[in-house]
């Protein structure tokens, strides 16, 4: 049985007009139509530009959005339609770490109280007191125990994000939802954060959700990656697999784009022209084709099932095609 | 005959209740037109206060500037209000790294851009918008004269970033300033901007300076590139020596916490411990000596002594206080292998 199983996940959000009376408008197809399977102690990335829904998904997988459809099952229990202190219960073994280290702490709560928060709102009573199992969590994500009473603002951004990470772990869950958690950090701060979730990981074998935008620190960290554009998945594939064969045009467009830190290299590019369409009314067929290099007129009529082309590598494109772009 | 834009020793200082603010502590540096220099450092490490200076818009705030900042022969810290004025948007011109907040959101695209010009040119305004839909048509803005009546909001973040581009351009500026351009955008529009500024660069022969924390964007675009920690210069270099050679422990430090797509996957990062120093309170003797993972091979307390910025190699300089060939060799023993 895996840790999590998603199954035909969708989220829309309703849209309304204002004419004279309130009209209901095209639903924002934010997430349409996610699969997954995690194991314990696996990281699954969640990669996409801005408005591919990633962020949507995994708020909705911990339902701290309701889905409009599909299932979520954590270790055989159904999450989509527990209630009350069933859910409760589910989320004590269900975490999140934020993006944005300045607007997920309290500024008016002493961090102390912060991290304490999960224990309280699940009734635990750790061994040897709240304040020391608090301190031992500070510790553990290298923070120093002493400033257990100091607020969020006399912290730095790095540090900030140590103290939303230790609210995570506080219960000990099995899986961790990180939104972008290291984005907002600088390069020097970042490598401390993310080898301190790989050490985290190891020592409590949780699974890890890892969604973010920067395709090199997904390589680092993943073990499978999910590529996602307008709600639907592009690609799927053990890390090595998608990093080294990629088969989805999107996902070879994305790699290319990636500047990398090695002058004069003259690197073949993949250009898209254009935005990403509005995905209150996605292209017809493939979302994709609007942007793609090899759309045809299929694209525009049929939509692409993701369909395993390699043992646990599935792509959703009429025309997948090996291509290695890195 | 002198360089194009010469910065010397240029000092910003904050007073504030709780002491100086020294963003920016003596930083010298020199550009040609046709080329472009990458700036890198963290947050609060002074490279936008840098380019701020340049651009002339301390004024009116408490900072206080010395130093000199020489364009075309021309000192910018001595000009007049009305001369900077005069050179600012024409003479040169700034990118800044969040186009909502920079545009006004009352005016159209249009008139911001048809304002730019005609603060500068006495023209007419149709024959400013002339200029102005070329202008969003040569950055790629598709319908450019449709385009030219919409407001900021109406335009996706790519294309209001490339809208903030066609508004620096308008005046051909010889030196064009852009601070952090692309941080706020997806990967796929950044090579799209990346792109549009290099072939923009060849077409006018401007001067850019590229202001961004990621060193990835400055191997692409940059010719010399200059690190700065805690408001001064720690390394200054071509971009293929400070990649393939780099000097200073701190540089170091940036190549090995960044996972890299271009090589090998390493089972771990090596970041930079601790944290960025409070710019108030900048640790004595080598602002980065309490995170340096190589302070014991210093030839001087680095506590205490603060290095000059020494020219260890030519068009190389560095601020470091163990020696050069001692750098070197830690260099290649350790820093290499890890990238």
């Amino acid at each position: 049985m895996s840790l999590l199983t998603v199954t035909d996940l969708r989220k829309h959000f309703p849209t309304y007009q204002q004419k004279l009376v309130r009209v209901e408008g095209a639903p924002i197809k934010a997430v349409d139509g996610l699969t997954l399977k995690l194991e314990a102690g696996e990281t699954l990335g969640l990669v996409g530009e801005s408005g591919c829904g990633k962020s949507t998904a995994g708020r909705t997988i911990l339902r701290l959005l309701e889905p409009t459809s599909g299932t979520i099952e954590f270790e055989g229990k159904d999450v989509t339609n527990a209630t009350g202190s069933e859910l409760a219960h589910l989320r004590r073994q269900m975490q999140m770490v934020f993006q944005d280290p300045y607007g997920s702490l309290n500024p008016r709560h002493p961090i102390g109280a912060i991290i304490a928060a999960p224990f309280l709102i699940q009734g635990i009573k750790p061994e040897g007191g709240t304040k020391r199992a608090v301190q031992e969590l500070m510790e553990r994500v290298g923070l120093n125990p002493e400033h257990y009473n100091r607020y969020p603002h006399e912290f730095s951004g790095g540090q900030r994000q140590r103290i939303g990470v230790a609210r995570a772990i506080a219960l000990k869950p099995k899986l961790v939802v990180c939104d972008e958690p290291v984005s907002a950090l600088d390069v020097s701060i970042q490598a401390q954060v993310i080898n301190l979730l790989e050490d985290i990981q190891q020592e409590q074998n949780l699974a890890y959700v890892f969604i973010a935008h920067d395709l090199s620190v997904v390589r680092h960290i993943s073990d499978r990656v999910m590529v996602m554009y307008l709600g639907k998945v592009m690609e799927v594939a053990d890390r090595d697999a998608l990093y080294e064969r990629p088969m989805h045009p999107y996902t070879q467009a994305l790699m290319s784009a990636v500047p990398v830190p090695e002058p004069r290299r003259d690197r073949e590019r993949i250009l898209l022209t254009g935005d990403l369409p509005s995905p209150q009314n996605p292209p017809s067929g493939c979302v994709f084709r609007t942007r793609c290099p090899i759309a045809t007129e299929r694209c525009a009529a049929e939509v692409p099932m993701p369909t395993e082309l390699e043992p646990g590598h599935l792509v959703a494109c009429h025309y997948p095609q090996v291509r290695t772009v890195l | 005959m002198n360089k194009f834009l010469r910065v010397n020793d240029l000092k910003v200082y904050f007073p504030t209740d709780d002491g100086v603010v020294k963003a920016v502590d003596g930083l010298t540096f020199d550009l040609e037109k046709g080329t472009t220099l990458g700036i890198v450092g963290e947050s609060g490490s002074g490279k936008s206060v840098t380019s701020l200076a340049i651009m002339g818009l301390h004024r009116g705030s408490r900072a206080k500037l010395s130093g000199e900042i020489w364009l075309d022969d021309v000192d910018l810290l001595k000009t007049t209000d009305e001369e900077i004025r005069a050179m600012r948007g024409r003479k040169m011109a700034m990118i800044f790294q969040d186009p909502l907040s920079a545009m006004h959101p009352y005016y159209t695209i249009g008139q911001q851009l048809t304002e730019a010009i005609r603060v500068h040119h006495h023209v007419s305004k149709k024959a400013a918008k002339v200029t102005v839909v070329d202008m969003l048509d040569r950055v790629g803005i598709p319908s450019a004269d449709k385009r030219f009546d919409q407001y900021p909001h109406e335009f996706s973040g790519g294309m209001r970033q490339r809208a903030m581009i066609a508004m620096a351009l308008i005046n051909n500026p010889e030196l064009l300033i852009a601070d952090e351009p692309t941080t706020a955008l997806d990967v796929t529009v950044q090579a799209q901007i990346l792109d549009l500024m290099r072939d923009l660069q060849k077409e006018f022969g401007s001067a850019i300076i590229m202001i961004t924390h990621d060193l990835g964007v400055v191997a692409e675009i940059a010719d010399d590139v200059l690190v700065m920690y805690g408001g001064k210069c720690v390394e200054y270099a071509e971009v293929d020596d400070a990649f393939h050679a780099p000097d200073h422990p701190y540089t170091w430090g940036l190549m090995t916490s960044m996972p890299r797509l271009d090589r090998t996957r390493l089972e771990r990062l090596v970041p930079v411990a601790g944290n960025p120093p409070s710019l108030i309170n900048i640790p004595p003797g080598c602002a980065f000596h309490p995170r340096c993972a190589f302070r014991e091979y210093a030839s001087a307390p680095c506590n205490q002594v603060v290095p000059e910025l020494v020219q260890s190699y030519p068009k190389h300089d560095s601020r470091c206080l163990i020696p050069a060939p001692k750098r070197a060799e830690l260099f290649a023993e350790q820093i290499a292998p890890r990238l």
